[in-house]
């Protein structure tokens, strides 16, 4: 079982969230749990729409205080 | 001190001309020394490549002998660092010789990696090298009618480059004469045309008016160049005639081999900018992991934060700034109108509407830049 990666893109702009996930999604090995710290509301549908989309795991979406915590697992 | 610059690019150049004026009296008291090492006696102006690629500039006008740029109190050295031994305070260049440092700054820049998707190097066109702009150009002008797909790789340099792209190809056919005849597909990793919302909530509308097609949470897995097909991780496809690209990037191999970071971007300190676990190594430019826009505009904003800091740090031994993310950004709308986005960590850019004085602004910036990275702007 791999450590989760924790990713953290709060308060950033450009290139976002999503588009940070999505570059560790590419370093990530295929059972690799990363979580993004995100302070985007859009975070909360925009990451399960691609994670859905492309095939991964949703493993959770919470917002603690300001903060989106959301857990994916690299499916393929 | 020792303060070692390894890069010499627009971070690494701007830091080192801002060190040489703030600490001119140490320097020329020699308590204070200032080393570049480069991989290139030549610099490049990186973004005029989109304009050579649309055949607007020519590649000649993108250098200048980085020696010319440097304050004569900089000691540069066109030797590459193949070793950093951080924890002796050390580096070893390509020559084998040995420079130690009481103070380092990493700016080693990134490059475009397209041989990670499977057919991209061979099946399309891509301005992010000088000799990929030229054949881009070739391509665009011997292009008489038909499918062009526009696919973007993550992470990539430039983040404003795509909608550029799309807005120069609008105008390069319409020119022509033949835009009617030319079907220009933009793709996007997530799922709106532009990471910045204000910039995709701008940009749609135009690419609506120059009937520009687009598919948003199109992440490219390989190109199918016999058939001329692009398929995504999303499991989907398009056919394309010409397919121009804005290939992923990573950080510089000597990074990734010294494993001072995963895929080269080093881990830093957002603020400060100093390489975590190193309070004397700083970071700044694209060789960062921060999430900011990997640009040169990024990187002069961090130069002149990380210049200020090793000042202050020499002459009353502690720093006395922190980044606050900032970014400015022109962007092109075409080849006659631009806009720009400014943000930071905190505030998002309000897009203008483009015009015409803002578009000739950023023609004069691209002669304007020798002299922002001589530290004078």
């Amino acid at each position: 079982m791999s450590d989760t990666k924790v990713i953290d893109a709060c308060n950033t702009f450009c290139p976002g969230p999503l588009m940070e996930l999505i570059t560790y999604m590419k370093q990530a090995e295929v059972g690799d749990t990363l979580e993004l710290l995100s302070t985007d509301q859009g975070s909360a549908s925009d990451v399960p729409e691609w994670v859905e989309k492309v095939g991964h795991e949703m493993i959770g979406s919470e917002k603690v205080g300001e903060v989106w915590h959301i857990k994916v697992r690299k499916a393929k | 001190m020792r303060i070692l610059v390894v890069g010499g690019g627009t971070g690494g150049t701007i830091v080192a001309n801002n060190l040489a004026r703030r600490l001119s009296a140490e320097l020329r008291a020699g308590k204070v020394t200032l080393t570049m090492l480069s991989a290139s006696d030549r610099h490049m102006y990186q973004p005029g490549l989109l304009y050579v690629a649309f055949g607007q500039m020519m590649p000649d006008a993108l250098y200048r002998d980085q020696a010319s740029l440097l304050e004569p109190s900089i000691e540069f050295h066109v030797d590459p660092v193949k070793h950093f031994m951080l924890d002796e305070q050390k580096v070893r260049t390509g020559s084998d010789r040995v420079f130690g440092y009481d103070v380092l700054v990493i700016a080693t820049g990134s490059r475009m990696v397209p041989e990670e998707i499977p057919g991209l190097v061979e099946g399309s066109e891509t301005f992010y090298s000088e000799a990929g702009a030229i054949k881009m150009y070739k391509a665009l002008r011997n292009f008489q009618g038909g499918r062009i797909a526009l696919v973007v790789g993550v992470p990539h340099k430039c983040p404003i480059a795509p909608v550029e792209a799309t807005f120069s190809l609008h105008d390069f056919f319409k020119a022509r004469g033949i835009r009617d005849q030319v079907e220009i597909k933009y793709h996007y990793p997530i799922n709106r045309i532009h990471s910045i919302e204000n910039v995709a909530k701008w940009a749609k509308p135009e690419f609506d008016r120059m009937e520009v097609a687009y598919e948003t949470l199109f992440n490219l897995k390989e190109v199918d160049v016999a058939n001329r097909i692009i398929r995504s991780e999303e499991d989907t496809e398009y056919a394309y005639d010409l397919l121009i690209s804005i290939p992923a990037h990573r950080g510089m191999a000597v990074i990734e081999e010294n494993q001072l970071g995963q895929a080269g971007w080093i881990p830093t300190d957002r603020h400060q900018l100093t390489m975590a676990g190193y309070d004397n190594v700083y970071v700044l430019g694209d060789t960062t992991n921060l999430p900011v826009s990997k640009t040169g505009s990024a990187a002069h904003f961090e130069a002149e934060v990380v210049a200020e800091n090793i000042a202050s740090i020499v002459k009353i031994g502690e720093p006395v700034r922190e980044y606050d993310g900032k970014v400015y950004c022109f962007i092109e709308a075409g080849h006659d109108q631009a806009t720009y986005a400014m943000f930071n960590y905190q505030n998002p850019p309000d897009l203008k509407p483009a015009n015409k004085s803002m578009h000739w602004f950023k023609m004069s910036y691209n002669q304007l830049y020798w002299s922002s990275v001589r530290g004078l702007l």
